[in-house]
């Protein structure tokens, strides 16, 4: 068990791609880290690196308090779920999770007892004499957990390791494995691009695009307080609204509406600047009549999200979004007013947050 | 056409027959016309293999010989020739012969050097692996006349280029050592198959279970082990039977050796060749030719009993 820190790490392939770029990260002891970020934003490429199976072309990794940047990826005491579980074909499943530890020149009992113990915690004792291909993506799932499980690593990294499963697995798979992380209390470092799963499932989270990080912090601070627009745009189930906006002393005019200023950015705007004004759809609320700092339009698009709707208003030339309750969305087409909440609506100049 | 001016229910019925149709003749060309099809490929198959093939089963049983009466009319003479190939100890000579030949610049020369080469190659790009990969499968596209004459000039006592260039007096590695020329010659002529093959077999090793073996610690004889041979098993499986069968029947040796010196070289395509077009024995060699036969089938049943037996 150990922490990760990472000092202006950089990568760049051969090629010329900057995949990862002078980059700080910390990671204490126990963490459940999660890495989310649009495709191709280096998300691999930084777990790749702390495994050592790349070579930073800058910068350095500690693991621990043992400066790793130049060890190879077997000495650096760190196991690593991949995406396609890379169970060996040609083992059963007994030999799959002891097969780091044949490595490592544990005895045949050893190992196998070793084995059976963490299959059993991980409900795989029926299957041990099952090889790979007899097994469900589920199970197979679990074989390679157990097999990172069995190694005493210091830290565990996970590249996408839900992404194989159906939706209702990736579900339960999600809540057993944070359940288990609690248990083991080893760090780790997981990649999605399944923001639900970052969000539900992580201790901290980074956001990252083109080889920067842009944020880190808890899900709950990422999700309420996006620092930039990036963020902001790329977080939540349903995009947050973002639109261009004036300062005019006391209120702000969006979209030839007044709403008041955020919270948040009370007395830290200049009068006539410009800004962005961010509210989720899930914090604006809806009526039918004017309210005091409303949004009005016309009603554009109703969608079901199941238990709620989103529904799209034209104001003026901009499209601002609500999450209405069950039974309460209106037909298409007729007037309606967004609410936003002061306390949770976000103010950004140049892109990043406005606050204190 | 005939479906858009036929009564609602006609074409189910032209369906059902086409599906019937299509069952057994994807093509739709009908039996007649598919047969003249693949008719001039089958007459010359029959033609240069078949007919040579069972030619020689015949010849085996009689006593024809190039020249003399033996030659105008040939008499059946049973299994004479077989008893007699059997019980030479020269073509049980020539079969040890053979044996080395295919294990020492088959099994082992060419599948170590070829798989070497591919396994060092594997990651590289660029100028490189092109020089080595263009030189290995020279080897292996150039005539047999040529490379045979190259390796001549190379080796020979006197004037060779191995002699102009190292000033051994005495060597002569064609004659002191003629099994292990000829080894050393068929793996460097032929290890270009094996390398191309296993080059496409580790492109489908998955990097990840690489990878994780390496994370694991393991080393590079471990990953080999454990990773890329329980991979490419099939592969080599027949890698090794097809070149086990075409250093088998390989008459090249013949070109730097001729089967010498005092047949030591003399493996068994050479001796065929001896007893049937220089010992004018035509019907004992084709007897020769069907036990070699024999032993080719022997040697695939095997490899191909192991390819089947994937678990
Ligand atoms: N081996 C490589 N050689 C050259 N460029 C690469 C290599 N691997 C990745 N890249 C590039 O580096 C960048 C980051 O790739 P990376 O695989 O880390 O993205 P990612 O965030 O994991 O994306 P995804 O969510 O699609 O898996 C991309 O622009 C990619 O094209
Ligand atoms: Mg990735």
């Amino acid at each position: 068990m150990a922490a990760i820190e990472l000092r202006g790490l950089t990568k760049v392939y051969p090629g010329g791609v900057k995949a990862l770029d002078s980059l700080d990260l910390a990671i204490p002891d126990g963490e459940f880290f999660a890495l989310l970020g649009p495709s191709g934003c280096g998300k691999t490429t930084l777990l790749r690196t702390i495994a050592g199976l790349e070579t930073a072309t800058g910068g350095a990794v500690v693991i621990g308090d043992r400066d790793v940047t130049g060890v190879q990826p077997g000495a650096r005491d760190i196991a690593m779920v991949f995406q396609d579980y890379a169970l060996f074909p040609h083992m059963d499943v007994t030999d799959n999770i002891a097969y780091p530890l044949r490595i490592k020149k544990v005895g045949k009992a050893d190992r196998q007892r070793k084995a059976l113990e963490v299959g059993t915690r991980l409900g795989l004792d029926q299957l041990m004499d099952r090889r790979p291909g007899q097994l469900s993506g589920g199970q197979q799932q679990r074989v390679a957990l157990a097999r990172v499980m069995a190694t005493q690593a210091k830290a565990f990294l996970f590249d996408e390791p839900l992404s194989n499963l159906d939706a209702r697995l990736r579900l339960e798979a999600r809540t057993f494995l944070k359940k288990l992380q609690r248990e083991l209390g080893v760090t780790t470092v997981f990649v999605t691009h399944d923001q639900a799963e970052a969000l539900a499932m992580a201790d901290r989270m980074a956001v990252m695009e083109a080889g920067h990080i842009r944020q880190i912090g808890t899900p709950a601070e990422v999700f309420q307080r996006p620092a930039n627009t990036f963020v902001a745009a790329f977080i939540g189930s349903t995009p947050m609204n973002l639109l261009d906006g004036t300062v005019r002393g006391d209120t702000l005019e969006v979209a030839g509406c007044k709403v008041p200023v955020p919270v948040s950015a009370e007395g830290l705007l200049v009068d006539g600047e410009r800004i962005v004004y961010g509210v989720r759809p899930e914090y604006n609320t809806y009526s039918a009549e004017p309210a005091e700092g409303s949004l009005g339009g016309k009603v554009a698009i109703v969608e079901n999200l199941g238990a709620s709707h989103l529904v799209t208003l034209e104001v003026g030339d901009v499209l601002v979004q609500a999450v209405v309750p069950e039974g309460d969305e209106p037909e298409l087409g007729v007037d309606g007013f967004a609410t936003p909440r002061r306390d949770r609506a976000l103010v950004y100049r140049d892109g990043e947050l406005v606050s204190a | 056409m005939a479906q858009a001016t036929s009564p609602p229910e006609a074409p189910e019925v032209i369906d059902e027959a086409r599906a019937r149709r299509y069952s057994s003749d994807a093509a739709g060309l009908g039996r007649l016309r598919a047969g003249a099809f693949v008719a001039p490929a089958l007459a010359l198959i029959a033609v240069f293999l078949v007919f040579p093939a069972l030619w020689v089963l015949y010849l085996g049983l009689t006593n024809y010989r190039l020249t003399g009466t033996a030659a105008a009319e040939p008499k059946l003479v049973g299994f004479d020739n077989f008893v007699k190939a059997v019980s030479d100890p020269a073509f049980w000579n020539s079969t040890w012969l053979t044996v080395q030949f295919v294990l020492g610049s088959a099994v082992i020369g060419q599948v170590v050097l070829g798989f070497t080469i591919a396994w060092l190659m594997r990651d590289r790009t660029g100028p490189l692996k092109r020089a080595v990969e263009g030189l290995v499968i020279l080897a292996w596209i150039l005539p047999s006349a040529v490379v045979s004459f190259l390796w001549v000039a190379l080796l020979d006592r006197d004037g060779g280029t191995l002699q102009a260039l190292l000033h051994l007096p005495g060597f002569a590695p064609l004659l002191d050592h003629p099994m292990l020329s000829i080894v050393v010659f068929n793996t460097w002529r032929g290890a270009a198959f094996s390398m191309m093959l296993y080059g496409a077999a580790l492109g489908n090793v998955p990097p990840s279970h690489l990878e994780s073996a390496r994370l694991a610690g393991a080393s590079g004889w471990q990953q080999l082990r454990d990773v890329v041979f329980p991979h490419i098993r099939g592969h080599i499986l027949t890698n090794l039977l097809l070149i086990s069968l075409w250093t088998f029947n390989d008459f090249t040796p013949f070109m730097l050796t001729a089967g010498g010196p005092d047949g030591q070289t003399e493996v068994l395509a050479v001796h065929v060749y001896k007893v049937a077009l220089l010992g004018q024995e035509l019907g004992y060699g084709a007897a020769v030719s069907t036990v070699i036969l024999l032993i080719n089938l022997v040697v695939a049943v095997f490899y191909l009993r192991l390819l089947r037996s994937k678990k």
